[in-house]
């Protein structure tokens, strides 16, 4: 099995909402329309011959070119075979609704709430989409490529000094 | 038989002493028992925490210097080591600690993410905790090395036994103080009834 | 008496009382709070809050070049830090597709490996003072102290090493620190033994932690452990044996694997594995291959000083390279080591700048400390404190 295998099956069943593939160092990325990402990841990890049963990683792209902006990338890994698979899927800053997996991986609960804390994108069905990492009180979404490293409210610290 | 040379005694304090006397001033009497028997309060939040721990293990005794007894409750603390970095999730709890510390008390920040914020100048670290609450003694370092943490603890030591006994009525104390907002005296609060 | 009475959303008599462990509590390991619903000593029901020490790495990085940013890496597991900045290296060697000499992989491993054993010999002791045995931690220490000694003969620092460069390492491992490895490697499984002699067989500490905080092995694999929490609920996935990477598949070692994922497992497994790593290390230092300690990268690997000082070439390269002014192939990479909690992810997203576009840390405390809240309901107390020092939760990692 390996990773064109994986892409015939997944260009078999979901062809219309595939909306682009590539091979970025060895691990198969495949582009897909939100609103297919429960049926997707669930068939991924269910039926035993892509088998994907261990979610690595959730994370959150802010790609301010794009009409698309706001990304959210899923990381799969098989264990027996040791295979790796990334999904990613956009959608605007307007309307940034993704539907959640917590109950397909119990471990995507945290990982989604720390893709909205960082970029404000909502999942859809999520038990508690609360911030996790900063401030509750906090009015922005910090890792978008708009805002500063730096506390935008502090007043001590000369730019000149420190060189930007 | 052990020989008495090698061992440093406590210098005594300055006075006038004579056969089978001597006399002093209080406070300084008061200094020398204060400033070698410190109670920390080990607020260890990072990396200079672990740093803290090689302190407090064998090789470089912190208990050396009479802090063998850690305090984890600040209402019999003498010294908050604050060590790591403070966010500003943190501040608020970082001052409600400082408020409930009996007097006398004093504040080391360890590290340069306590002394100013260290490398991490953005919008979730606070700056400095002397932004939160009054600080003593700054030992700057990523993490700073256990001797250097035992130099600002010693630096701490000659501030404790030349601090006046009544430094807590001061007027100079009293507005720096007020001037991050904490109240002196911790007071007891009314417990609410639910309905 | 009625005006007192908490109204519980359970819906039933009982009096619940509600405790909050945290964030400053000496028997928690880090900031982190849990506000807990009591019944008596049982936990019914527990919330934990993290973000107290979020140092925003991620935003951080997208500012940095890349040699700057092996410095955040360092404070992410600070307990092992070598492991961390190999990592980094690693994922931009990949990047840049370049081959590395056996000779940089066995020094990594022995670096890594050594850094393994650190991370565990905190991790143990903090289960043994938690559960009453002291001892062990300041026995502990003095080891960590020799190995603080070998990290400064080959970085320069303690704690937080910042050690090596992309390609390699920075100098060479000297006289002095092949020689503190050998002593270690003398001293240290007799200083091991007497440790466990202390804790691994003895009968209150097996009555103190069999039994406490398990999980089953297909729960872990749905919330994500890795390492040595998931190797102690009976599932084998070590990333070193998987997905070999630094050339560890011309090792033979073993990894081993508990049966019920509870504190006394994850106890015996951490042991396990610092034997192991004794063998690895042992290995390397053994059959270290002849050969450079860094690849030939005139453009990423910052040439040496006296070439520096006299050669105007070898100046401007230096320049560049601390500047970040080398651009880099656009890209995307993720790489995982076997950290010392788990798996240690790097996503790394290149447009071909000076300074990543996306860098995002695959933290496995903060993956597997989602379980915690279900790991103690119905448990007493206490038993929520060892489980919480068992499964190794490092603040930098938790919140980066």
């Amino acid at each position: 099995m390996d990773n064109n295998y994986v892409l015939q099956k997944i260009r078999q069943y979901f062809d219309g909402f595939v909306l682009g593939y590539e091979e970025l160092s060895g691990i198969l990325t495949i582009t897909v329309k939100p609103v297919v990402i429960n049926d997707l990841i669930s068939y991924l990890k269910k039926e035993p011959e892509p088998g994907f049963n261990f979610l690595t990683d959730i994370c959150g792209v802010h790609y301010p070119d794009q009409e698309n902006e706001l990304g959210v990338v899923y990381h799969l890994h098989n264990m027996k075979n040791n295979m790796r698979i990334r999904i990613k899927t956009f959608v605007t800053r307007e309307y940034p609704i993704v539907p959640t997996i917590t109950w397909i991986y119990a471990a995507a609960n945290w990982m989604e709430r720390e893709t909205y804390d960082f970029y404000g994108i909502e999942f859809e069905g999520h038990p508690n989409l609360k911030r996790i990492l900063n401030v509750e009180y906090l009015d922005y979404f910090p890792m978008r490529k708009d805002y500063a490293m730096e506390d935008p409210t502090r007043e001590d610290k000369d730019n000149r000094y420190f060189g930007r | 038989m052990t020989d008495q040379n090698k061992y440093t005694k406590v210098a005594a304090p300055e006075g006038y002493s004579g056969p089978g006397f001597m006399a002093t001033s209080l406070d300084k009497v008061v200094g020398l028992a204060r400033k070698n028997s410190i109670w920390p309060l080990p607020f260890a939040t990072s990396c200079c925490g672990i740093e803290f721990m090689s302190t407090m293990a064998s090789n470089y005794d912190l208990g050396r210097f009479g802090s063998e007894r850690l305090s984890f409750s600040p209402r019999q603390a003498d010294l908050l080591m604050v060590m790591g970095t403070i966010a500003k999730k943190m501040g608020p709890i970082l001052q409600q600690i400082y408020e409930q510390m009996a007097e006398p008390r004093w504040v080391i920040a360890v590290g340069a993410c306590a002394s100013s914020g260290g490398i991490f100048d953005t919008h979730s670290v606070l700056q400095g905790i002397d932004r939160v609450i009054p600080v003593d003694v700054y030992v700057p370092g990523c993490p700073p090395r256990p001797e250097q943490i035992l130099d600002g603890v010693i630096k701490i030591q000659e501030l404790v036994e030349s601090e006046s006994l009544r430094r807590r009525d001061s007027q100079e104390y009293k507005d720096l103080l007020a001037s991050y907002g904490i109240n002196q005296v911790w007071k007891k609060e009314e417990p609410k009834t639910i309905k | 008496m009625e005006e007192n009475k908490i109204i519980n959303p359970w819906g039933d008599d009982k009096n619940y009382t509600t405790l909050n462990l945290g964030p400053t509590h000496p028997a928690t390991h880090g900031i982190f709070q849990n506000v807990l619903t009591m019944d008596g000593e049982k936990i019914i029901e527990a919330q934990p809050t993290i973000g107290y020490i979020h140092r925003a790495f991620e935003k951080i990085a997208e500012r940095r070049p890349y040699y700057q940013i092996t410095p955040l890496t360092d404070r992410l597991n600070y307990c092992s830090a070598p492991i961390n900045n190999a990592g980094w290296f690693m994922t931009v060697e990949k990047l840049l597709g370049v081959e590395i000499p056996k000779r940089v992989d066995y020094m990594r491993i022995i670096v890594m490996e050594l850094a393994r054993i650190t991370d565990h010999l905190i991790c143990n002791s903090v289960i043994g003072v938690d559960s009453g045995a002291l001892t062990g931690f300041t026995y502990i220490f003095q080891e960590r102290e020799a190995v603080y000694e070998i990290y400064e003969e080959i970085s320069g620092a303690r704690l937080t090493t910042n050690m090596g460069r992309i390609g390699g390492f920075e100098r060479d491992f000297s006289a002095t620190a092949i020689k503190k490895l050998k002593e270690f490697l003398i001293r240290f499984p007799k200083k091991l033994k007497e440790f466990e002699n202390l804790l691994l067989r003895n009968r209150i500490f097996m009555d103190r932690t069999i039994n406490v905080g398990g999980i089953t092995a297909e729960k872990a694999l749905n919330s994500g452990f890795t390492g040595p929490n998931l190797r102690a609920a009976g599932v084998d996935y070590d990333v070193r044996v998987t997905d070999p990477y630094c050339s560890y598949q011309d090792f033979d070692f073993d990894v081993p694997v508990g049966t019920n994922g509870d504190v006394y497992d994850r106890f015996c497994v951490r042991n396990e594995e610092m034997r192991q790593s004794i063998k690895l290390i042992q290995y390397a230092l053994d059959n270290l291959p002849e050969g450079n300690y860094h690849a030939d990268l005139p453009d990423f690997y910052l040439p040496p000083k006296e070439k520096v000082y006299n050669n105007m070439e070898a100046l401007i390269y230096h320049f560049k390279i601390v500047m970040g002014e080398i651009d880099m192939p656009k890209g995307e990479v993720y790489y995982a080591v076997e950290g010392a909690n788990g798996e240690l992810g790097f996503y790394l997203i290149s447009d071909g700048g000076r300074t990543p576009f996306r860098l995002h840390f695959r933290r496995p405390c903060f993956i597997y400390y989602q379980a915690y809240a279900d790991m103690i309901k119905g448990g007493l107390l206490s038993d929520a404190i060892l489980t919480m020092s068992s499964m190794n939760v490092i603040a930098g990692e938790l919140d980066a």
